[in-house]
Formats: C-alpha cells, structure tokens, sequence
C-alpha cells in the first residue's frame, strides 16, 4: 500500500505553502477584493515564474511534463491562499481540453503560452438558469463561425482564448474560439466573489475552431469536467482546512463566560465536524488524484465522490467558521468571509453537489471496479 | 501512489494466505460446536502454528510482526468466517496493559494461554455511576493482609459470564480526588463472592453483564501498577480500546441502500432514479470511501514505518451513526413492509433491522458519539477541556446524583 505523496511531492507543498504566504498573505486578497482590478496580474505572473501552470502540460509544449500529484499539492495551495489568479479556468478545464482534444497545431499554438502563463484560457459552458444539458445548449457553431451567449464565463475579461461547449446538429462540439475579434463581446458579470472576475460573453458569428479530438463533444465534456473535479476539489479542500485553522485559532483566543470558547462542547463538537469533514474529503481527493493519474476507468466514480466530499466540507468549513467568530465574522475587516465567497464560488463552478451527487451514484449504478480490490487489500 | 504490497508484504500475504487455505476448519470440523468451541478451536490452531497475536514478541506466543504484517494477516484471516470476537478484548486491551505492567512471571504464566485461547478475559471498568465519565467508580477495595476485599458492582462488561480473568479498576482511597484514589488489579473471575448477570439488551440479545463483587478476596500480588496509579494503568488499556473496536460496522452499507433503491419503487418509479434518494446515497458513499481511503493512509504510513496521523481516529463518529441512517432509510424505501423483521416473511430486510436495532449500540459503547467528539477536539485539534466541577475536591465530597 502506497498511498501518499512522494517526499519530493510533499516538498514541493512545503515551498508552495511558503511562497504564497509570502506572495499571496491575505492583504493581498483584501486588495483585490477591494480594489478595481478583478485578479492579482503580478501573483499570476510569479506563479509563472515557479512553472506552476506548466506543471502536467508535457515538455514538447513547453510544460514540465509532471504528475497530477504536483498539480493537485499546488491547486490545494491556491485553495488555501484563496489565489485571486484565473488558475482553474485555465489550467484545470482549457489546458486541459486543449491537451487532451486539440490538434497538434492548436497543441502547438496554444500550451506553451499557457504553460509559461503569457496567456490566459477559459471555459464556457453555461449559459444561463439550471444545469446544461446537451439539449439545452443554445450556442450553435456551425461552418466555424459560433453565435451564442455564455454566462457567466470565469475570466472571460482576461482570458485570450476560450474553449466553448457548442451545439451542432443533435450534440454538441468543443471549440476553440479566440476572444480578441470582432465577433466577441465581452460585459462583465459580478458574481458573489469579486475577487475574481466573471463576464457574459457574447459571440455573433465569431471564428470557431474545432477541438477535433473531441469526436463527440458532449462525452468529452463530461471527461473534461471530471478531470476538472478532482483539481477544484483539491482547491477546496485547502479552502477548508484553512477556514477550520482560522476558527480554531479564533476559539483558542477568544474568551466568554470566562473562557476559551473552545473549551465549549458547542463549538468543540461544531469544530471536530469541520475536522471529520476535510478528513473524508482529503481522503476521497487522494483517491480522485490517484484515478486521475493512474486510473482511468475509476475516474467518474472517484471524481464525483472527492467533487462531493470537498464542496460539503469546504462549505461546512467556511460557513461555520463564521459562526465561531460570531458577529466579527460578519465584518468586512475580518477575513473569513474570503473562504465563505470562494467556498461558494467554487461549489457552483463546475456544476453544483445535487449535480455531483446525481454523477456520482451514476458511477455506482455502472459499478465502477475497485482497484482496491485488484491489489491484495 | 498506487495499492500495490511491497514484495516483501507480497511474500508475507502469500505465506499466510497459504496457511489459511490449509487450515481453516472445515464445515464438517466444526459441525454441532458452538460458536465460542469453534472461536477458541481456531485460536488454538493459530497459536500451535505461531499465527496467533503474531504482533506479539515470542515468548508469549507471537511472532514479532510488524503493524503493517498485522493488517495483512487480519485482512486475509477476514476472508474466512471465522470467529474472532470472544478474544478482542483481552487480546486487543488487557494483553497490552499486562504487558507494560505486569511482572514478568505473570506475563509469562497469562500471555501465552490469551494468545492460545485457552483463557479468555474481561474488562471491568464501567459502572452504574461510572460511563463516560469512568473515573467516578465506585467499587471499593479496602486491605486486609496480603489480600484486598472488593464490594461493588461494574457494568457492560462483555464476556463476563464465559471469562477466566478479568481486570479491575477499584477505589482504594476516597479521601483524594477522584483519578488518584484508584487502583488496578488482575482477577479470577471464578473467586468466591463475584455473581455476573446478563443484561438483555433492547436487540434481546446478552452480549454484556452486570457483575456484582461482595467481599470478593483478591491477593495483593495481582495488582497492576503502585496504590493509587490505577487510574494510569487503566489509560494503557483505553487508549488500546480504539484500535479494538469501531473496526467493522455490521453487513448494512451503501451497496444494501443501492441494491433496496433499485428493487423497490417510489410514485412507480424506480427508487433509484429519485434524486432525493440520490442525494442520500452519494452522500453516504463519500463518508464509507472516505473512512477506507483514510485506512488506505494509515496503512501506508504502517508499511513506511511511520506512525500513522489522528485521522483515523473518525472513524468510530462517522461509522456508527452512518449504520443508524443506513438502515432506517432502507427501512423507510419499504414503506410499512419496512417493519416487518421476521424471517419467515422477509428474510433479506433481517440485516437491516438487525443493524437499526444494534446501531444505537455502537454510538456507545467504547465511547459515546459525544466523548469520541470531546477526544478529537482536545487530543487532535488541541482544544482545551471543559472546566470541571469535580477537579482537585476529595471523591467523598463530590455532588453526586
């Protein structure tokens, strides 16, 4: 049984910890929070120069060619700093589906640009109220021009390139389009974490190119936000396991009645829930990481229960956290409204629990094999 | 990462595998045995071929195993039915408290026939006015020569009525506070003035007793640490308990719910497609992956020769109130028929009943759901204590009710 990170990994955890303290401390949020910029452009920049974004885009395209366990120890990193940088949008969900569905020559033009961060992807998929569905889709491409309208797109104001979920014909199709042109408004859209930035993005005929690696486009859709899944759920649990440091900090500070309000059982048991909570959810993620790199056929069962696991506990986390602080917690000078705004924000990003529920008992109907099983355990 | 054995733990589950195959006593071997004959026919087999209690050092009839050997040999052991139980206890909790107190003649007259099943042994610690908060018992042991005299009762102990030995925390001093007026003993469970009563529990099974003492005459050379360090002695023992119990939660999990949600329906549709019912399912699946996963961490930490982190110390808060929910809402996907706990009319819902009636149980015993809390706020989170009423006051002025 090996199931955990390599020294090498947990030392790269160690010096991503250390360099976000250092370049993303929570005044650094606070400004962008604050401010009239939507993402910390200099972070995203030094984020570039330690290669994070480059971390699984293979070498021939300018990446490092590493593991998702890198990736996953980093994304769990920007969790926890709650990183104002387009990250997920770019790496998690467009990199990846130009990787994995692009053509050599968009493979060529486009991952090393992203990998070095020089330019910024996103992913469109929804366009409005409800869960989309391939029948929902109102965007239509057709002979490679794309006319539709998706919102709320994550960092559709920055991103130079967008990989849109289209209908064509009776299914759908991933597309390519890049958003400098004419054919491409953009309007940005507040959403409940203005510390990144959102846009509806409309496309009237724009330039659209096929991802034709995709042969159908709504299945790949579905693999794309699987893989998608394990890495936000890593970003979310950081977001959770910070959320229950601050509160259990704040109840070792904090006096009532004489006190430490943790000395309470209301807020010890409240604070062990949160603990029992990140404890599945980090569980159930080393076993999306491990499907993602090395289990292919366990993904959708594994993903969905790490998506599940980490929205319920990164929620929990940050919800509760407030409630420990009490009436300080509702402040705008305090920062635990920084994990309650991206907790959230993350939860709904790609598709919401009742979603991932529904995906994951999917899973379990299909019965998914155990590798658990395979091996002597 | 992957879930793969080392080759030397592949080695090691090979050899054991082997050994099981060859000896696990077939059906006719233990045709008209009782469960208990059978559990102490295996042991013995165990211990003759030097598979019993292998974690044990040799001289009291282990082998020496590593931690992670142990989990193989129970993981390959587990795929057999055969009874293990009657020996948890006094294998798992007292054999560790010996060990680390006791002297080493009586190690070497006791840990071998544990290990062999020969004997079996009790934990007498709960009492009527000592659960959750155990240090608050009250049988009393006063000096009398060499001997000691124990007037009292304990409760919920597991196996009285079938025990050879048992240990004992008693109170030796009342005049002090209440942790340091404790003392450890070891006892013969067949010494005059012990009675043991089963309690039937509201499952109508008897898996615990009432044992009552009366002037129970105990040596003084079956005492487990000095006079009044009772209450330390019985810490060597508790923190054994996790390890012992919280390992399996019955045959009710996801796969029962999974399996009752396809069967039956809800407005004429299958159950399983309601997503009140998805959401219900998917939810309990991310806990019981979520514990096995944890395992998975644990193990790996074992097999590095590393000490494994508190995760797992969840287990037992997520477990037992997770077979609670489980089999109600099985019972509730039956609608009214979800009553009926009778073989001779549904003999599969028997599992589901059994695991309603029993899970109360498990939210209890070995800690409640609330202390098991209390134990990770303060031993994992760091936490400080709840002030206590009690603290530093002599025993015999503490309110009591």
């Amino acid at each position: 049984m090996n199931f955990e990170f390599s020294q090498d990994q947990l030392l790269l955890r160690d010096q991503a910890r250390g360099f976000l303290a250092e370049h993303c401390p929570p005044k650094a949020v606070r400004t962008v929070l604050d401010g009239e910029q939507d993402w910390d452009e200099t972070l995203w920049n030094k984020v570039a120069e330690m290669g994070w974004q480059a971390t699984v885009i293979p070498e021939a395209y300018g990446g490092l060619g590493l593991s998702y366990y890198e990736l996953v120890i980093i994304a769990e990193e920007l969790g926890r700093a709650v990183a104002p940088i387009p990250f997920g949008s770019s790496i998690y969900l467009a990199a990846e589906a130009i990787q994995h569905y692009g053509s050599e020559q968009q493979k060529s033009e486009w991952l090393p640009k992203l990998a070095s961060g020089e330019a910024i992807a996103t992913f469109a998929l929804s366009e409005g109220p409800g869960r989309a569905t391939v029948k929902s889709l109102a965007a239509q491409v057709s002979s490679g021009g794309l006319t539709g309208r998706k919102i709320p797109v994550p960092d559709a104001g920055i991103a130079d390139v967008a990989v849109v979920v289209a209908a064509n014909g009776d299914g759908a199709q991933l597309v390519l389009v890049p958003l400098k042109q004419s054919g491409v408004t953009v309007t940005p859209v507040r959403t409940l974490d203005f510390s990144r930035g959102h846009g509806c993005i409309e496309f009237n005929n724009a330039q659209a190119e096929t991802l034709s690696g995709a042969k159908d486009g709504w299945l790949a859709t579905q693999q794309l936000l699987d893989r998608a899944a394990v890495l936000y759920a890593w970003e979310q649990l950081g977001i959770a396991d910070a959320a229950l440091e601050q509160a259990r900090q704040y109840a070792l500070e904090r006096y009532a009645f004489g006190r430490q309000i943790g000395s309470y059982q209301a807020i010890k048991h409240k604070l062990v829930a949160m603990y029992t909570k990140n404890t599945i959810a980090r569980s159930n993620a080393y076993m999306g990481a491990w499907a993602l790199q090395d289990g292919p056929e366990q993904l959708p069962l594994a993903a969905a229960t790490a998506r599940v696991a980490a929205i319920q506990a990164s929620l929990f986390a940050a919800e509760e956290n407030i409630q420990t602080h009490g009436g300080m917690g509702f402040t705008w000078e305090f920062d635990c409204q920084f994990f309650y705004r991206r907790a959230k924000l993350l939860s709904l990003a790609i598709g919401s629990e009742a979603h991932w529920q529904d995906r994951l008992v999917a899973a379990l109907e299909r019965g998914a094999a155990d590798p658990s099983q395979q091996a002597g355990a | 990462m992957d879930f793969n054995d080392t080759p030397q733990e592949a080695a090691f589950r090979r050899e054991a595998a082997e050994w099981l195959a060859a000896n696990v006593p077939s059906a006719e071997e233990i045709a008209g045995l009782s469960r208990l004959e059978t559990a102490k026919l295996w042991q013995k087999r165990k211990f003759d071929a030097g598979w019993a209690c292998i974690g044990w050092a040799k001289e009291f009839g282990g082998r020496g195993a590593s931690a992670i050997e142990q989990v193989i040999w129970r993981q390959e052991e587990g795929r057999y039915d055969v009874p293990a139980s009657f020996f948890v206890i006094g294998q798992g909790m007292i054999a560790p408290t010996m060990m680390a107190w006791a002297t080493d003649a009586d190690k070497e007259r006791y840990l071998p026939k544990l290990a062999s099943g020969e004997e079996i042994w009790c934990q007498l610690f709960s009492e009527p006015a000592g659960g959750s908060d155990l240090a608050a018992l009250r049988t009393k042991a006063e000096p009398d020569g060499d001997d000691w005299i124990l007037n009292g009762q304990k409760i919920w102990t597991s196996g009285a009525h079938f025990s050879d030995y048992g240990i004992i925390v008693v109170r030796t001093d009342p005049t002090v506070a209440k942790h340091k007026g404790l003392s450890f003993f070891f006892i013969d469970m067949k010494s005059p003035g012990i009675e043991v009563r089963p309690i039937k529990q509201l499952t109508g099974e008897s898996d615990f007793n009432e044992v009552y003492f009366r002037d129970v005459r105990v040596p003084d050379s079956q005492r487990l640490g000095e006079v009044g360090q009772g209450w330390q002695v019985a810490l060597t023992t508790l923190m054994n308990e996790r390890a012992a119990i919280g390992a399996g939660f019955g045959h009710v999990n996801v796969n029962t719910a999974v399996d009752m949600a396809k069967a039956v329906t809800i407005n004429d549709r299958p159950a399983i497609e309601d997503s009140a019912v998805r959401a219900k399912i998917a939810d309990w699946h991310v806990k019981e992956a979520g514990l096995k996963y944890t395992g998975y961490r644990s193990l790996t930490a074992l097999s590095r020769r590393e000490l494994p982190g508190p995760e797992n110390s969840i287990g037992k808060l997520v477990g037992a109130p997770q077979l609670q929910q489980i089999s109600s809402f099985c019972m509730d996907l039956l609608e009214a028929s979800g009553a009926i706990w009778d073989s001779d009319w549904a003999e599969e819902q028997d599992k589901i009943a059994t695991g309603y009636l029993g899970a109360p149980g498990l939210r209890i015993a070995g800690g409640t759901d609330e202390i098991m809390a209390n134990i990770v706020a303060e031993r994992v989170l760091g936490l400080p204590q709840e002030p206590r009423a009690d603290k530093g006051i002599p025993f015999n002025e503490v309110p009591t009710g």
